[in-house]
């Protein structure tokens, strides 16, 4: 059953992939969809097997390399970590691909689509069943291909095109890191299987690594290094600038890669590598730093931006920072039960934005839209749960939204920590839990309320989404409003040590998620009480208050012109990054291939050859008689010669 | 009486050989007086293989000069008609418009 969940996908993808002429858009289409239902029903089967039986276990499928000392297989680990990954990944894709059956129905290159979207969710599960690194880079790798291709799925677009290079390139520098933590991995316990790996953790706790004369703790490094892998993939401080350029793809994409699944790949490794982690309270400090960073200054762009996309990116990134920082004060019970609710919440505001573009006749700036929710119930009704999800709305004690109870746990863990890196999390947390609140139902007021701000014509063509757009999201707001509720306990609550097993490790001293449920009453209320402000903020000033946004802006204008511009991080990296590039890669382009490779190589050669032979066709009149009076000049030098040497020998 | 020796035989030779250079490159008009000339030559180198098998007592001259005969009469042939062929492709055999190998 394991190999069938990670399998099926793959086969739908190259079925639709490669015969997707012949079978045609529908059988392409159903198959995908059909495949990856039952790859999600098996996920779910499986996910109760293992959590509620406690039946780890690894099936090994063959070995994939075997070089002295260096031995690991294709195998499939299933573990109660991996099997939470497994449904967010199936049932999340399952629901993408029914969905993109509506979405994608003008596109004419509807199996190419479908074969990335089962190809991705195939290397998604690669990477979440890995037994040994390697495996997991390349499920890494993988996700990160079909990312590009999806991104980039409207390849006539010039702007998907450089968005997906981008997305590309950026994961790069991540990927660099992991790849060396990998080696240094190898380098320190001599395998890459997870499990002889943190067997020997406890051992290697005090080694070091040697590296140009400085003496380095290896597990801090290690970490470090990993991270930096983490950081590329979900879309971290810094390396960050790819995710809202990656909207540019079909937004099913954006919900299923760039919100709920591929995105958590790094909080996802970071928790299965906690027995790593663990030992170095240096490299979890700048875990839950970045993440808390990233938290707070990802909120503080979505303030800003009109593109309901990039809104929704904007807070995926934040959200993202939550799930490191509580990772990095070893809650990571909190961090992988973000990422399940986050998966739900997510996919349903970004398939809710789908549908809303979809309506409006793909217009995604949000000041072209308004007035719109008496036309749209439906998409409005599930907006609205996937932001009082978000904001982490509920009742204390009776009942709240799926973000309630995750974003909840996780700022009390950062409190719990009782360290400056976790007050630091903790109040940054705090901070972009208001503004989260904020930009949610600015996007919802700007979107559905207000007057329409569109043209009669696109007004006249808004219309609710046909069933096979909004059916499976039910599925998704179902998730959004219960799951909270229903895996609390199990994750992070009274049953965390049972639910997940031998997959997360903490040391006794790390305390975090246990003293979270002790927290003062302040500290479990200040989140909501801060939604609850940030959600009346926005209905005053967009709805009370119509002029206000505009006099904060010109009164604010730096700050604002901050946020606006993100920060100015792609203007930074332009001006220091990529225009050296240009101008070094031309300088090479110019002078080094073109003046001296080209120019002295094929080109000098050629040229030469030209000029010798044009030289030596001057020589040729193309009279007969001129060669055979040639011929004479020589035969009688010859002759002479002969005769000159007789008479001289 | 002038004993007519085998001077007199090569003599004649170099004269004929003589003409038939000059006659190729002398020649402003026609194709066929180079071919022309070129058998001269050719006969020229003859009679020399003719005088020096006599001169020898040597007659493998004399067959020598049955297969400069041979080869002779097919080159003309072959001349001939590449010159024929030449002529209707282009429509003049004048020398100064054979000059195509120049490149």
């Amino acid at each position: 059953m394991d190999v069938a969940i990670v399998f099926l996908p793959l086969i739908g993808a190259i079925v639709a992939g490669l015969f997707g002429r012949m079978i045609g858009d529908r059988a392409s289409m159903y198959l995908t969809c059909g495949l990856l239902t039952i790859s999600c029903l098996f996920g779910w089967i499986v996910f109760f097997d293992v959590t509620a039986g406690g039946n780890v276990r690894t099936t090994q499928l063959f070995t994939w390399m075997d070089v002295t000392g260096f031995v690991f297989s294709w195998a499939l680990l299933v573990d109660q970590l991996t099997a939470v990954m497994l449904i967010v990944v199936t049932t999340v894709s399952a629901v993408v691909h029914w969905y993109s059956i509506g979405y994608m129905s003008h596109d004419p290159g509807k199996p190419r689509f479908f074969a990335y979207l089962s190809l991705f969710t195939f290397f998604m599960l690669m990477l979440v069943t890995a037994d040994n690194l390697v495996q997991m880079f390349f499920g890494w790798e993988g996700v990160g291909l079909a990312s590009y291709l999806l991104i980039g799925f409207w390849y006539k677009k010039p702007s998907a095109n450089a968005a997906a290079i981008k997305a590309f390139l950026v994961n790069r520098v991540g990927d660099f890191g992991f790849a060396l933590g990998i080696f240094g991995v190898f380098m320190l316990f001599g395998t890459v299987e997870l499990v002889d790996i943190f067997a020997g953790v406890e051992a290697k706790k005090d080694a070091t690594i040697l590296f140009l004369n400085g003496e380095y703790p290896a597990i801090t490094t290690l970490c470090l290094l990993l991270f930096m892998g983490a950081m590329g993939k979900s879309a971290q401080l810094g390396l960050h600038t790819w995710l809202p350029d990656a909207m540019e793809g079909p937004t099913p994409v954006s919900a299923l890669i760039h919100a709920a699944t591929m995105v958590t790949a790094g909080v996802f490794m970071v928790c299965r590598l906690s027995p790593l982690f663990e030992y170095s309270e240096t490299a979890l400090a700048v875990v839950a730093f970045v993440g808390a960073s990233t938290a707070f200054f990802a909120a503080t762009i979505g303030l800003t931006q009109n593109d309901i996309k990039r809104v929704i990116a904007y807070s995926t990134c934040s959200q993202l920072g939550y799930m490191f920082f509580a990772a990095g004060v070893s809650a990571y019970g909190a961090a992988m039960f973000h990422l399940f609710t986050h998966a739900f919440f997510k996919a349903l505001l970004f398939l809710g934005a789908g549908c809303v573009i979809h309506a409006m006749s793909d217009e995604q700036d949000m000041r072209k839209m308004g007035g719109i929710y008496k036309l749209v119930p439906i998409t409005y009704a599930f907006m609205w749960i996937g932001s009082l999800s978000l904001a982490g709305i509920g009742i204390p004690g009776v009942f709240g939204f799926a973000g309630f109870y995750s974003k909840d746990v996780i700022l009390e863990s950062a409190w719990a920590a009782h360290s400056p890196i976790g007050q630091y999390a903790f109040w940054l947390g705090i901070a972009a839990a208001i503004m989260t609140a904020f930009y949610s139902w600015r996007l919802i007021l700007m979107t559905f309320h207000g007057k329409p701000r569109c043209d009669e014509k696109t007004m006249a063509h808004v219309h609710e989404a046909p069933p096979i757009m909004w059916v499976p999201l039910v599925v998704l707001a179902v998730g959004s409003v219960v799951a909270g509720a229903i895996a609390y306990n199990a994750f992070v609550g009274e049953g965390v040590a049972a639910f997940w097993g031998q997959s997360i490790f903490v040391l006794p001293t790390h305390t975090a998620l246990a003293d979270a449920h002790h927290a003062p009453l302040w500290v479990k209320l200040l989140p909501l009480v801060m939604a609850l402000a940030g959600i009346g903020l926005a209905y005053l000033m967009y709805v009370l208050r119509p002029g206000l946004p505009k006099m904060l802006a010109t009164r604010l204008r730096p700050l604002y012109e901050l946020s606006f511009n993100k920060w100015y991080f792609d203007e930074l990296y332009d001006r220091v990054l990529v225009k050296p590039a240009f101008v070094l890669g031309f300088g090479f382009w110019k002078s080094g291939d073109g003046a001296l490779i080209d120019g002295v190589g094929p080109d000098g050669v050629a040229s030469a050859t030209r000029l010798l032979s044009r030289r030596a066709s001057w020589l040729q009149t193309g009279y007969v008689y001129h060669y055979a009076f040639a011929m004479l000049i020589g035969i009688v030098a010859l002759v002479t010669w002969y005769m000159y040497r007789r008479a001289g020998g | 009486m002038l004993e007519i020796g085998l001077g007199h035989y090569l003599g004649v030779a170099a004269i004929l050989f003589t003409l038939g250079l000059f006659g190729i490159f002398l020649n402003r008009k026609n194709v066929i007086i180079i071919l022309m000339s070129i058998e001269l030559m050719l006969l020229a180198v003859n009679i020399n293989f003719v005088a020096f098998s006599s001169f020898l007592h040597d007659l493998v001259g004399q067959v020598f000069a049955m297969f400069v005969l041979t080869v002779a009469a097919a080159e003309a042939a072959i001349g001939l008609a590449i010159l024929v062929v030449y002529y209707r492709n282009r429509g003049s055999i004048a020398v100064e418009d054979i000059n195509m190998m120049k490149g």
